[in-house]
């Protein structure tokens, strides 16, 4: 099976530590990815924001980039939902977020990882919502050894991010925001995991702010801890 | 504003962020609203659950409603004659200027002045009881939140629970200061039970059902085989007002036609666990013309299309047509309960307001209907709740497309000039690189500073939250760098 890695452009300029986990991951289970060079940005943003000229124009060449491909894997449920969902083209039905590639795909949810934490988990609402991905997320965390997995109280609701909303309507979205802190603090986990970087972003972002000390990881990236 | 200038009801409100900011700041309001949205958000859940055949039923509630907006004018015109043949006389009005001067010729020529309602969105949508007060003709709401509203000189929140942002000793206070204005007043040792507000506000209305000549309802559903329109409600007021006066008008948006008497089965079944969570409404009234003896002697129905067909001309856009007013998406949705109702600006709140609102008044002709499909995070809840499967969300990014093409040309806003400027880089792999280096190190020179607080427009960012120091490295830099294929 080839198996091209579509990162993101906000991944691989901010959050590269989350590609290279996800590498690792999916090396450790004896799968050789690829990274197309010629991939950007899967136009997400522009059409959530309205900018659908500008999105379309660059469905093709995340088409050419990742054609051939058995599977792409992305470790973001928003932009994989984006790709899915609105790119019209032969490769969008190929493209998998992460934890449904490893569950689904792969049939694996013990992926051999170590991380002797107390972790709460917030399903993105894109992962949730748009992919259905249900709880394989928590399957996967389930089977980590050590963990210390706790619920998160209203999970499902949306942390307030949103893309752009988070700036356009900064005042609601931060209201949304400190419901979501309020509700991880409650855990009393040091560590809140998602499968989004984007929404982790916005929740890690302010989280530091009022200096918690729970800090966010990507899903992939406590897959990837080991002993 | 009243309906006049505009087709939908304004509250004269300024763009959603603005509005929202005031709704945040009043902690009782949120208080009150996330108490209220996961009571009800959780009773329907129980509600749905108890049927093991929902799924089907809503995609039966949204196949009628497609067919219904496919051939609207088959079944209207069906509708029209077969009410008129029940001895009820159809009226068509084109705007809401047209319905108010309609309803109010036909209160007048009954010699009254006074009116008792039903709640019906459609006649808050055209300003009706705005119109008839310059008429000299006092309108009742006689819903209980409808009433706590008027009293108040308020405007809604909600479609089901126009009150929701009021508590009880609120509600006290006003039944205290106002009933007494409008009739019989509430009594001295009012307290705050709800048996005792509601037994207040029965006493008060009562007298007015009595006294009544004409009374205006709103219509959930109209069947054009028969010429059957019905309505739905919880406090049995709507029963009083559709059966004692001898004169009864409806005014009713033209989308709420069903093919058939048979099509109530569905949404008999999914309105009221999806708006009240409940198995069945309290209250069903279904007539068909006029009955002599029995009940109104004379039935007029008002067919609203206000803005109703500009949008159905819009394939991507008018399954908002769909809407059977159930408020469930008003519930489950995050940014209307930490904002409430009366940001949206328009008696359509929420996720369905955010998208039938600006099209009922047109993309591009004000900065606020230009506001509401933004006020969405698109976090998807409202499509998974809607009882007929409206994709509220693909509705919101495709008036989004609107919008920013009515802005297109011209002098670009900053936000256009990002998102080109993005486009461009986002255009090569090679230039993405360069930026991403770009970004690094400017990034990294602003960490040295602090970093926790951006100028300019990023402040909307910083002013709450940090951000993310971008990597000294990107990924693609990364994977070249440690010569993988
Ligand atoms: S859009 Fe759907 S959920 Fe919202 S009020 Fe209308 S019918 Fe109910």
């Amino acid at each position: 099976m080839r198996v091209a890695l579509f990162i993101t452009c906000y991944n691989d300029a901010l959050f590269p530590d989350t590609g290279k986990a996800v590498t690792a991951v999916l090396e450790r289970l004896g799968h050789t990815v690829e990274f197309p060079a010629a991939q950007t940005c899967c136009g997400q943003m522009h059409h959530n924001t309205g900018y659908r000229r500008e999105a379309d124009s660059l469905v093709g060449a995340f088409n050419d980039a990742f054609r051939g491909y058995d599977a792409i894997v992305t470790p973001s449920g928003s932009c994989g939902g984006h790709v899915r969902h609105h790119h019209r083209t032969e490769t969008a039905p190929n493209v998998y977020e992460f934890s449904e590639f490893l569950v689904d795909v792969l049939n694996v949810t013990d992926v051999g990882a170590y991380f002797p934490h107390r972790v709460t988990y917030h399903p993105t609402c894109h992962s949730l919502r748009m992919l259905r991905v249900g709880d394989k997320p928590l399957q996967l965390l389930r089977a980590v050894e050590g963990i210390d997995l706790v619920e998160l109280p209203e999970a499902e609701s949306c942390c307030g991010f949103g893309g752009t909303f988070a700036m356009k309507n900064s005042e609601t979205s931060v209201a949304m925001l400190q419901d979501k802190m309020g509700n991880v603090r409650k855990t009393g986990a040091q560590t809140l995991c998602a499968s989004d970087n984007s929404c982790l972003m916005h929740i890690g972002g302010g989280l530091s702010r009022v200096k918690s000390g729970v800090r966010t990881l990507h899903l992939a990236e406590i897959l990837a801890a080991t002993r | 504003m009243s309906g006049d200038q505009v087709n939908v009801v304004w509250l004269g409100s300024p763009t959603f962020p603005q509005a929202a900011h005031d709704a945040l700041q009043d902690t009782q309001l949120r208080r009150n609203l996330k108490h209220a949205t996961t009571t009800i958000r959780d009773k329907r859940l129980r509600a749905v659950a108890e049927l093991d055949d929902w799924e089907t039923l809503r995609e039966a509630g949204s196949q009628i409603k497609d067919r219904v907006m496919r051939h609207l004018d088959e079944y209207l015109l069906q509708l029209e004659a077969s009410v008129t043949a029940a001895g009820g006389v159809v009226h068509w009005a084109e705007d809401a200027r047209e319905a108010n001067r309609i309803v109010s010729e036909l209160v007048r020529a009954k010699g009254a002045t006074e009116v008792v309602k039903i709640k019906s969105m459609a006649t808050q949508e055209i300003g009706l009881n705005e119109a008839l007060e310059d008429d000299g003709i006092e309108a009742t709401e006689t819903d209980l939140a409808e009433l706590i509203v008027q009293l108040n000189d308020d405007r809604p929140s909600h479609i089901l629970v126009p009150a929701i942002h009021r508590n009880r000793s609120e509600i006290r206070d006003i039944f205290q200061r106002e009933m007494g204005k409008h009739g019989i007043a509430a009594p001295d040792d009012l307290t705050d039970e709800p048996r005792v507000l509601a037994e207040a506000a029965r006493v008060h209305l009562r007298e007015k059902f009595l006294r009544a000549k004409v009374a205006i309802s709103g219509a959930n559903f109209a069947c054009a085989d028969t010429g059957t329109v019905g309505v739905v409600e919880s406090e049995g007021n709507g029963r009083m007002c559709l059966t004692l006066p001898e004169t009864l008008i409806t005014v009713m948006g033209i989308e709420k036609v069903l093919p058939s008497f048979s099509d109530l089965e569905v949404f008999l079944q999914l309105l009221p666990r999806s708006s009240t969570a409940e198995r069945m409404n309290p209250y069903t009234s279904l007539w068909t013309g006029v009955t002599p003896g029995d009940g109104p002697q004379e039935f007029h129905l008002v067919l609203l299309d206000n803005g109703r067909t500009k949008t159905l001309a819009d394939t991507a856009g008018r399954s908002a047509l769909h809407c059977i007013r159930c408020s469930a998406c008003l519930n489950v949705c995050p940014v209307y309960e930490r904002t409430g109702g009366r940001s949206y600006g328009s008696v359509y709140p929420g996720p369905i307001g955010a998208v039938l609102t600006p099209q009922l008044v047109g993309v591009g002709t004000s900065e606020h209907a230009d506001s509401l499909p933004f006020a969405s995070t698109l976090c998807g809840a409202c499509y998974d709740a809607c009882p007929v499967r409206i994709d509220i969300p693909e509705m919101l990014v495709h008036l989004r497309a609107k919008v920013v093409d009515a802005h297109r040309g011209g002098v670009p806003k900053p936000e256009a000039l990002a998102m080109k400027g993005a486009r461009v880089v986002f255009g090569s792999p090679r230039r993405l690189a360069w930026a991403e280096r770009l970004g690094a190190i400017g990034g990294r020179v602003a960490g040295i500073g602090g970093g926790r607080w951006l100028p300019g427009p990023a402040r909307k960012w910083t002013g709450a939250r940090d951000v993310p120091v971008p990597a000294r490295e990107s990924f693609r830099a990364w994977w070249r760098k440690a010569g993988r294929r």
